[in-house]
């Protein structure tokens, strides 16, 4: 036992000494956090230090979202409803969970806090009606986002904020006819995720060629890159691979790389990866719902009806999406998707 | 790869101790050694699922389908190994999923906030991640309590501390993209690059995958080491009488996982050059499935590294094949559940057909 314990000691003492030595030695003359500091003094803008631009008294909105833990896409959702508060002098609370039980639960915690303004995603419309009810009872505006656009009237909302999933998959459908594609593959990375599916059977609706459906496992990314390629080597018709969010790109463009296909690789969704893509090429398209959009949007909805009385979209919801990125928008847009808002 | 190998020299923990006794079995005893292998129902299997797909997908025999298969079975074969023998030795690693995500986060994070040479941040994330390893081991030791409860908190805290200082460190919940930083390209060229054998691409991951399971073999077959780790899994108590280093062989056996966590983890960093700070979870069961559909036996003392080798190369074969099949893959989990009880059945009916003829 001694002996394992000076050996946990030993092992911290290197551990120490390398992560001080090597601040020191080996340095990357190439990227990294410097070359990123280096690009951020260069450029004036960012600077701009978040002040509120208004006078009104200090509101408090909360999100509550569907997310599962560290997902990109709600990050930016996120920076989006923050930086809106900001400027509202608002202040902004977040809670998020996959399970619709639990969101409910948390949804129902900020109308016992007494919020002013709530902002809920109806990804899982049944467990959420009940406690919707309750934040219209206690005088609570409820503004919802992203997904829901069916229930969001019936369940008292002002306005609701998001893409039409089958819009954006319409859309796709469209901009493969217009690229002359005949066989397309769907990859779906969570299986039974509604939004997902009508997303694929929207673009199957518009494309005159033929689409069928993948599911793979989204939190293993080698999985996914390995039944993409193995989808590829199986039919090789195959000319065009749509994924559904921006990180499965990627892996897609590495699967046709290794499956040696000629398929045109398109997106779901933005990030600084897919944005460099689409600008070398290796992306034919990505379809962006503009998440920064729906919740800087949401908050300042929010502001706007207690300070005004405004209401947007009457009852009918109000789109971010679907818009369609291109090689052409990809340059214009790699800095706000360095930073996180696109 | 499994009808050479090597026999079964010296396996304290079995039932059966010094069978010369009788004469009479001395004739039968090559087949008896066969049958007496942990992998040989793994191996019955994998043969199955192997005609199956290639009957009924046509895409499936192709050299190119092979190198997928292979890729894809080597992702899981490499963590299956160190799984395997802590399996033997009695004990569980769920964190060894997210463990992977984690050795791949410290790698970016560490080489992209010091700007140094990528290989520093992979040394760094080595030390980093065998001190979890440690943590684990050592818990479990000092503690006594189960390896069930030691890793499943390791697992949260590790999902917690991926997206939490991922976040903190990073400003969002994906790392930096490090692809041009110096010492990328060497590192992609170890971890993750592709080798041509004729007209099939195989991912370097394979040849890791091979390494280990031979390394693995030869530690629990001709070492020392190996004889303990069938010691503490079979009977801890009887191990510790005979004079058998158990806390140390325990700590070893979650360092091993560490190491290959740190293995999965450079490959996946150098694969996709940023990494998801929410990836891996779940991972841990499937090199569990891996283990036992390769003939471990959950209550420890009895499996192999090449069983579990085996039980990687069904899943990979599994999961692809239904690809390839073109099937609606809403059964695959299905399929996949039917295929471990069905091997682990296959399993237990040979070892009592091979204590049998004892």
């Amino acid at each position: 036992m001694a002996k394992v314990g000076t050996g946990v000691r030993a092992m911290g003492a290197v551990l120490a000494a390398v992560l001080g030595a090597s601040a020191l030695a080996g340095c990357s003359s190439t990227g990294g956090l410097r070359a990123e500091q280096r690009a951020a003094r260069a450029s004036a803008e960012g600077q701009a230090a978040g002040r509120a631009a208004v006078s009104t008294p200090n509101w408090t909105v909360a999100m509550v979202t569907h997310s599962g833990d560290g997902d990109t896409f709600w990050d930016i959702v996120q920076r989006g409803a923050k930086q809106a508060a900001e400027k509202d002098n608002i202040k902004f609370l977040y809670a998020h969970s996959d399970q619709g039980q639990e969101q409910a639960q948390q949804v129902q915690s900020y109308i016992d806090k007494k919020v002013d303004g709530l902002i809920v995603t109806l990804a899982k419309p049944d467990a959420m009606k009940d406690v919707l009810a309750k934040a219209r009872k206690a005088g609570i505006p409820v503004i919802t986002v992203n997904s829901g656009a069916e229930q969001s009237k019936a369940f008292g909302a002002l306005s609701h904020i998001g893409q039409d999933e089958s819009i954006a998959g319409e859309a796709v459908g469209d901009e493969l006819d217009k690229r002359g594609k005949k066989k397309a593959l769907c990859v779906i990375h969570e299986q039974g995720n509604v939004g997902h599916e009508q997303r694929c059977a929207g673009a199957k609706k518009t494309f005159d060629g033929s689409m069928t459906n993948l599911y793979v496992d989204g939190t293993n990314m080698p999985d996914v890159q390995a039944s993409i390629e193995a989808k590829l080597q199986a039919d090789p018709s195959i000319d065009t691979v749509v994924t559904l969010g921006a990180p499965f790109a990627d892996a897609a463009v590495q699967a046709k790389k290794s499956a040696d296909s000629k398929a045109e690789i398109d997106t779901f969704d933005l990030n600084a990866a897919v944005a460099a893509s689409l600008k070398a090429g290796t992306l034919g398209f990505a379809v962006d719902q503009q998440p920064y959009l729906q919740g800087y949007e949401a908050v300042d909805l929010l502001w706007l009806y207690r300070y005004n009385a405004d209401v947007l979209g009457g009852g009918r919801p109000v789109l971010t999406g679907p818009q369609i990125i291109t090689q052409r928008d990809a340059g214009a847009l790699a800095g706000y998707t360095d930073r996180g808002t696109r | 790869m499994t009808t050479s190998a090597p026999p079964v020299k010296d396996r304290p923990g079995g039932p059966g101790g010094p069978a010369s006794g009788d004469e009479r079995l001395l004739g039968a005893s090559p087949l008896r050694k066969l049958l007496g292998r942990p992998e040989l129902g793994a191996v019955v299997g994998a043969l199955a699922v192997f005609l199956f797909f290639a009957v009924v997908a046509d895409s499936f025999l192709r050299m190119s389908s092979f190198g997928t298969v292979l890729y894809a079975a080597s992702t899981i074969g490499i963590m299956a190994v160190p799984v395997a023998l802590l399996m033997i030795g009695g004990e569980f690693d769920l964190s060894a999923g997210v463990m992977v995500t984690s050795s791949a986060l410290v790698t970016s994070m560490f080489s992209y906030q010091m700007t140094a040479n990528v290989w520093v941040g992979v040394f760094v994330s080595l030390l980093v991640t065998l001190a979890l390893g440690a943590f684990n081991g050592l818990m479990l030791t000092r503690t006594g309590l189960p390896s069930f409860i030691i890793t499943l908190g390791t697992f949260l805290m590790l999902t917690g501390l991926n997206l939490g200082l991922t976040k903190l460190i990073s400003g969002t919940v994906s790392t930096k993209a490090i692809g041009d930083m110096e010492g990328f390209p060497s590192a992609k060229k170890l971890f993750a690059s592709q080798l041509t054998l004729g007209n099939i691409e195989l991912k370097v991951t394979i040849l890791w995958w091979i390494v280990l399971v031979a390394v693995a073999t030869w530690i629990l077959l001709r070492t020392r080491f190996g004889n303990w780790i069938f010691a503490v899994g079979g009977n801890a108590d009887a191990a510790r009488a005979v004079g058998v280093p158990v806390a140390k062989t325990r700590i070893g056996l979650y360092m091993g996982v560490a190491f290959c966590a740190w293995i999965s983890g450079q490959h996946l960093l150098f694969s996709f050059d940023v990494v998801q700070s929410g990836e891996g979870v779940g991972n841990e069961l499937t090199y569990i499935i891996a283990a036992v559909i390769g003939g471990c036996l959950i209550t420890g003392g009895y499996g192999s590294a090449v069983g579990s080798a085996v039980g990687a190369f069904i899943f990979g074969m599994t999961s692809k094949g239904i690809v390839y099949a073109e099937w609606n893959p809403d059964w695959f989990k299905f399929f996949l559940g039917a295929m471990l009880l069905l091997a682990t059945l296959l399993n237990a009916w040979v070892r009592k057909r091979a204590e049998a003829t004892r």
